[in-house]
């Protein structure tokens, strides 16, 4: 993840994409740090802010991982 | 209706040097190299990737001809990626020792891009024109090992698409992340060599096949990109999202392009060079007439002005309509929309005729190169 300071917004960069992505988005990604589950990072995230739904965290995770923005191991 | 303010571009692709042991009969270098051999030295290529970051651009292409040419490719690569930008390397894989691979590595490059002509030796360097097939498997156990992500291009026509198959097998053995299947676009070299590399209907339909089988049974593995050649196609590629809108490209000799086909095109034009050595980035990208010429919608003749069709594909490409009918400001003729359809129609006609035979190819041939100044510290 890169913060674009031309545009002033965060980018997924992969080989020919760029995933262009929101403050909220850009929070959940930082997280991603390869141990979290997705579960820990929502927690955490709840703790952070008061807006996070349950299943917010897993939606955003599985279009990333279907638009090849993230790999998410099973175990 | 026109864009009220140019964004940044994205892309930059960074042709450093058209130099190359290779010699594809599809080379989408321009035909008279001679013209690029007075390179861009390291610190102006450094000064090129600063303005390119301050403009926007996000992801770093470097290629050539073979960018491992250049001596100074490591500092090269160390001075993009510490301006911000994502750094991708596009190379046939000669050249690519264990010691310069563990370099560009250190220096931070993101992803290595291996060309490959085909999945067995006897073709893929018959195709290549030289002995390479050999270091082209080792280099890619070389980048996985290297820890990056790998992605496997080949280049397809009338002589290896027949082979796709083995060659998705090939590409998922060597754990390849991603693979780029594309076809042969008609520039250059590759229009001069067009007959001998333009399939027919059955093999397209065939390779569309298999395609689709794999993408079933390598989902979440690899991913395909599968690009159908434009000739077969009714409406035209929305050729670069756009000429001036997402990406450019700078060439050997510092000439700025808004499309790595554009040499002949651009001078075509009649118009002043958009030269990195004379300008800055942030003004070729803005001003220069090269850039702004078919900009947004004005430049469109009909069919193209009229059609609903425009903001999708942008009347298609420039270099196309330049190299078939001598006028880049025409629609792009592979649309069936095109006055000139016909130019591709005859094409497709011949490479269809039950007669036909694979043809012959003539190899890329290549001049004496004159190497830039050793500027390079090395490490």
């Amino acid at each position: 993840m890169r913060y674009d300071a031309a545009r002033r917004q965060h980018a997924l960069l992969s080989p020919e994409n760029v995933l262009v992505i929101n403050d909220t988005g850009a929070a959940i990604v930082r997280l991603c740090d390869g141990q979290r589950t997705v579960a820990e990072i929502e927690a955490e995230l709840q703790g952070r802010y008061d807006e996070v739904a349950a299943g917010d965290v897993r939606r955003f995770v599985t279009d990333l991982v279907a638009l090849r923005g993230m790999e998410v191991d099973d175990d | 209706m026109t864009e009220p303010i140019v964004d940044g571009p994205f892309a930059l692709l960074a042709e450093l040097t058209y130099a190359c042991p290779l010699h594809c009969p599809y080379c989408s270098n321009p035909l008279a190299l001679d013209d690029y051999g007075d390179e861009l030295t390291t610190e102006e290529w450094q000064r090129v990737f600063a303005e390119a970051a301050e403009l926007g651009v996000l992801q770093l292409h470097l290629s050539g001809g073979e960018p491992m040419q250049r001596r100074d490719i490591v500092e090269l690569v160390r001075h993009a990626s510490r301006s911000g930008m994502y750094t991708n390397l596009i190379t046939s894989g000669l050249g690519f020792s264990e010691r310069r691979a563990e370099q560009l590595r250190d220096a931070g490059l993101d992803h290595v891009q291996i060309s490959i002509q085909a999945d067995e030796r006897v073709l893929s360097d018959r195709i290549a024109g030289t002995p390479s097939f050999q270091r082209k498997q080792e280099v890619t156990r070389l980048a996985k090992r290297l820890g990056w992500p790998l992605t496997i291009n080949v280049v397809l026509h009338r002589q290896n698409l027949d082979r796709i198959g083995a060659i998705l097998d090939m590409a998922a053995d060597m754990g390849a992340d991603r693979i780029e299947l594309a076809n042969t676009q008609y520039y250059g070299w590759a229009q001069r060599n067009r007959a001998a590399l333009l399939p027919s209907r059955d093999q397209l339909e065939r390779a569309e096949t298999v395609v689709r089988a794999a993408r079933e049974r390598l989902r979440g593995q690899m991913e395909i990109i599968y690009v159908i050649p434009d000739y077969y196609s009714r409406y035209p590629k929305p050729c670069m999202d756009g000429w001036a809108r997402r990406q450019l490209t700078v060439v050997p000799n510092g000439d700025a392009l808004p499309c790595p086909a554009a040499h002949e095109l651009a001078r075509g034009l009649g118009m002043p060079t958009a030269n990195v050595r004379e300008h800055s980035l942030p003004w070729i990208w803005e001003e220069s007439p090269l850039f702004e010429r078919f900009r947004g919608e004005a430049w469109m003749p009909d069919p193209c002005r009229s059609c609903e069709r425009r903001q999708l594909d942008f009347g298609g490409c420039r270099c196309q309509a330049f190299a078939l009918t001598g006028d880049a400001a025409r629609t792009d003729p592979v649309c069936h929309l095109s006055p000139d359809h016909e130019l591709v129609e005859a094409a497709v006609a011949a490479a269809n005729e039950p007669t036909r035979g694979d043809g012959v190819i003539a190899p890329r041939s290549h001049p004496g190169r004159t190497r830039p100044p050793a500027t390079a510290v090395m490490p």
